[in-house]
């Protein structure tokens, strides 16, 4: 990962809106197909095969 | 009694011939065969013509009066029509198929993917044609008709096969009843429902996929070129796909996957085919466009093998050794590749070129290629047809995001059939330069044709036996390796001595000179004068060397043979 970037907190509070809106956004139906799009979409971003597995591993967990 | 239909199967664009049954009680004691062929399909016959290019004659069984019903395989690669020049059909299916090289994917009437093979100039024959398979085996039956090594019987079925040591006994039925054949070797080459492999109880390994789709041949006037079209997720048909593909005589195939929990017998209704076909059309802007229906068949996507095709003296061949899912092309042109595989393996084990134990590379060699299409084609069919709620969503957030996102578009990419590569085969030789080579086809991969002059192929100039094209310096052979030729033709070994030569003369030794003024097979092939390629009987590259000598091909063309 680009270690230039980071997320701080002011970062992630926008991310956390951005994202509960989308979801509202997009409905019921089509929540989930939206939120497939967009891990397809940062998968493409970070260009990191396997840093998308162990982020996939990290979100698996405690479900 | 076996008693086969005698009515000429329906077709709107095919003429049906009705061939006379072969009876036991029209023809005296059967002496013992070489190798009896069960099945007249394009594996079965391809066997046939491949065996008898190496001078074994076979008994093709065909069950059936008359050539399949339907147009069933319609799609072949160049491979496959580098394999059928060998047997002597490319020529009459270049006169009527219809050659191309590019596909679309459609997604809400956007063209999201458009794949364009390219066009090689050295390559005599395109990516792709189309023909309907009654065509093939018209030409292919043919070809058998012609060749004295073959014992064509239609109207024979084989009811059971039972083996001893170095022999089947086949239980042949007939409509004159009944009769034996004692064989040294019996192909099973019978189809996807292979009853010989029912009855020796083999299973096949893999996965099947749930997903049903139909197949409909129409008759419509329709201005589109021919290429491959795939429509997803429409409006009619929601989360499905379908393709259509052109053949010869204004016949288009219509390809939709039907919706979870309906059944062939619903799908197959002539109503219900009239409805899709007719919103198929809507949707494409061709509503109300008259058609006419030929044919229609269902099938599911499979990926299975059995795990080994030799079984002591009966070998299954094509669709009787494997099921490959219909997306990139897969069934018959995999069945080409493995009945000439099959052809040399076979016919060299009976003349005694080579121990039997060849037997066992073929199949370990043709379970291999199954094993790498059934990788290769499960990445299609899970995007084509996905198997579970998770590879549903993935593929629909990619048909979403290819409308305005580049880099998913190549997951439309349909992994068309190709060539095996038998980069571990046993045959490949311990005694070459391939890891010096820094182009070219490597050991165990199939040949690259090069076109020598307007209308003159490399490949024009295979077959019978091993191929050895060696790149003469200064019009002239090492005396030597003049000698290991000879020596290997004297010990039996088929051996065809091609020496590619700049001038337009001929090298004195060569069993041919290809005259290559513009030095493309050295180009292609990345050797200089002095080096060489050994080619197997199947074209498989089994040697290559950047300096030939004699000792090296004598040990690599015994390695070849595993003597």
């Amino acid at each position: 990962m680009n270690s230039t970037y980071t997320l701080d907190i002011a970062g992630l509070e926008q991310v956390y809106d951005r994202l509960a809106t989308a979801i509202d956004e997009a409905g019921p139906e089509k929540s989930e197909l939206f939120l497939v799009k967009l891990a397809l979409l940062n998968a493409k971003a970070m260009g990191q095969p396997d840093l998308f597995e162990a982020q996939v591993e990290a979100a698996l967990k405690d479900l | 009694m076996h008693l086969p239909s005698a009515s000429p199967r329906p077709s709107i664009y095919y003429n049906y011939q009705v061939f006379k049954p072969w009876l036991p009680t029209e023809n005296g004691t059967q002496e013992k065969k070489k190798v009896v062929i069960v099945g007249a399909g394009p594996a079965g016959m391809v066997t046939a013509l491949e065996l008898a290019r190496h001078g074994v004659a076979s008994v093709v069984l065909a069950s059936d009066l008359q050539f399949s019903q339907g147009s069933r395989a319609i799609v072949f690669t160049r491979r496959s029509m580098e394999i059928l020049q060998q047997v002597g059909v490319a020529h009459r299916i270049t006169e009527n198929g219809l050659p191309w090289h590019c596909g679309n994917s459609i997604y809400r009437g956007q063209k999201v993917f458009r794949m364009e093979t390219p066009i090689d100039p050295d390559d005599r024959f395109f990516p792709m044609i189309n023909i309907q398979q009654q065509y093939l085996e018209e030409y292919l039956h043919d070809a058998c008709e012609a060749n004295p090594l073959i014992d064509f019987r239609w109207g024979n079925k084989l009811v059971h096969a039972e083996q001893a040591a170095g022999n089947v006994t086949a239980h042949v039925d007939t409509p004159a009843g009944p009769y034996q054949i004692e064989t040294e070797w019996l192909v099973a080459a019978d189809g996807g429902r292979s009853e010989i492999r029912s009855a020796m109880n083999l299973k096949l390994e893999g996965t099947s996929f749930e997903s049903i789709f139909v197949i409909a041949d129409i008759r419509i006037d329709l201005p589109y070129p021919t290429e491959r079209l795939a429509f997803f997720d429409p409006d009619w048909n929601r989360g499905n796909t379908i393709l259509m593909h052109k053949e010869p005589h204004g016949i288009w195939r219509v390809d939709y996957q039907l919706p979870p929990g309906e059944t062939p017998e619903e799908a197959l209704r002539p109503e219900s085919l009239q409805a899709r076909i007719d919103a198929q059309l809507k949707m494409i802007g061709f509503e109300g466009t008259p058609w006419e229906m030929d044919w229609s068949s269902v099938y599911s996507a499979r990926t299975l093998t059995l795990p080994k095709y030799v079984h002591d003296r009966i070998v299954f061949t094509g669709d009787a050794a494997h099921l490959l899912p219909i997306f990139g092309v897969r069934g018959a042109n995999t069945a080409f590749q493995d009945a000439q595989s099959l052809g040399w393996h076979m016919a060299y084990v009976v003349k005694g070129n080579a121990p039997e134990q060849l037997m066992q590379n073929h199949s370990d060699e043709r379970v291999g290629a199954a094993r790498e299409i059934i990788t290769e084609a499960g990445k299609s069919t899970r995007f084509m047809a996905p198997p579970s709620r998770g590879f549903r969503l993935l593929r629909d957030a990619v048909l979403s995001l290819s409308l305005t996102e580049e880099f998913v578009r190549p997951l439309y990419h349909w992994r068309t059939s190709r060539p095996h590569e038998y980069k571990h085969s046993a045959l490949n030789s311990l005694s070459d330069d391939n890891p010096q080579f820094t182009g070219g086809p490597a050991l165990g991969a199939p040949p690259q044709n090069v076109q020598l002059q307007t209308d003159d192929f490399l490949l024009d100039h295979f077959g019978g036996g091993f191929d050895l094209v060696y790149v003469a310096h200064n019009q002239s052979i090492p005396k030597d390796l003049l000698q290991a030729v000879g020596q290997a033709k004297k010990s039996g070994c088929p051996l065809k001595f091609l020496v590619i030569s700049q001038k337009n003369v001929d090298v004195t030794g060569a069993d041919k000179t290809l005259y290559d003024p513009q030095q493309r097979f050295q180009i292609r092939y990345a050797v200089s004068a002095g080096g060489a390629y050994l080619f197997r009987p199947d074209q498989h590259v089994c040697a290559r060397w950047l300096q030939l000598d004699a000792s090296r091909l004598l040990s690599s063309l015994q390695l070849a043979l595993m003597q």
